[in-house]
């Protein structure tokens, strides 16, 4: 189980749509061999598919497709973008945090969801982590949480 | 017993966020309710009271029987309280 670790966040990534920042916090799992190449494109089709629904909440979208789209461990990535990024959503657009999700059908799976839960119910912990311009700014927010 | 879905597109992830907040929210107000999740296309044929969802996925579940409580932000208990409230509370 994988969440928000060095490796798997990154701070002010250039992005010009919602397709590559998608990407973007996909290939970061795939670097570490959390999940296989062909779950970013599943990630990419249910986008295409169902639309923006899976931006949550203002400014936080959170990626994900099914287990079996290639998954090897439930997994949570950050991608913080330099540059807001409109993904169509209604009421949260424009997209600064990009939360891509390794969904696997294991417990992890829930412990990772209830983490990121607890972390994002706190507008303040949003807030700082919009403006945190280092991992280490962000490590705190994270594990003030834990 | 009260039976709510929350729904998203593929009933992996967004949907089981907004059932833990959705069950939090109940638990506060002494509501006994079951809480599921799951994707768009199952929810048409499973029998509920409520359907709790964001906007985007609303429209394709009109015609369910179910009463559709609209959430945009899955992580402001705020609004799920008041949804809630506004919805469930006698």
């Amino acid at each position: 189980m994988r969440f928000l670790e060095e490796s798997i966040v990154k701070v002010g990534v250039e992005v010009s749509n919602a397709y590559e920042a998608i990407e973007a916090a996909g290939n970061l799992l795939a670097e570490d061999a959390l999940i296989e190449e062909s779950y970013i494109e599943a990630m990419k089709n249910a986008y295409k598919e169902n639309g923006a629904y899976f931006v949550l909440a203002p400014h936080i979208a959170i990626p994900h497709a099914r287990p079996e789209d290639g998954v090897k461990e439930a997994s949570v990535s950050l991608v913080q973008l330099k540059n807001p990024v409109e993904f169509g959503h209604s009421f949260n657009d424009p997209v600064r945090l990009v939360f891509g999700l390794g969904a696997s059908s294991s417990d992890e799976h829930l412990t990772l969801l209830r983490k990121l839960t607890m972390l994002l119910n706190d507008s303040v912990n949003v807030e700082k982590l919009i403006n945190a311009t280092t991992y280490e700014e962000i490590k705190k927010i994270v594990e003030m949480e834990r | 017993m009260l039976k709510v879905l929350a729904v998203c597109g593929l009933g992996q992830g967004t949907s089981l966020i907004l059932k833990m907040n959705v069950e939090q929210a109940l638990a506060d107000r002494g509501i006994d309710a079951d809480v599921e999740h799951t994707d768009v296309s199952s929810a048409s044929n499973m029998g509920a009271d409520y359907i709790i969802t964001g906007n985007e996925l609303a429209e394709s579940l009109t015609d369910h029987q179910a009463k559709i409580l609209i959430v945009n932000n899955y992580f402001d208990m705020e609004e799920i309280n008041k949804v809630i409230d506004e919805n469930l509370v006698n």
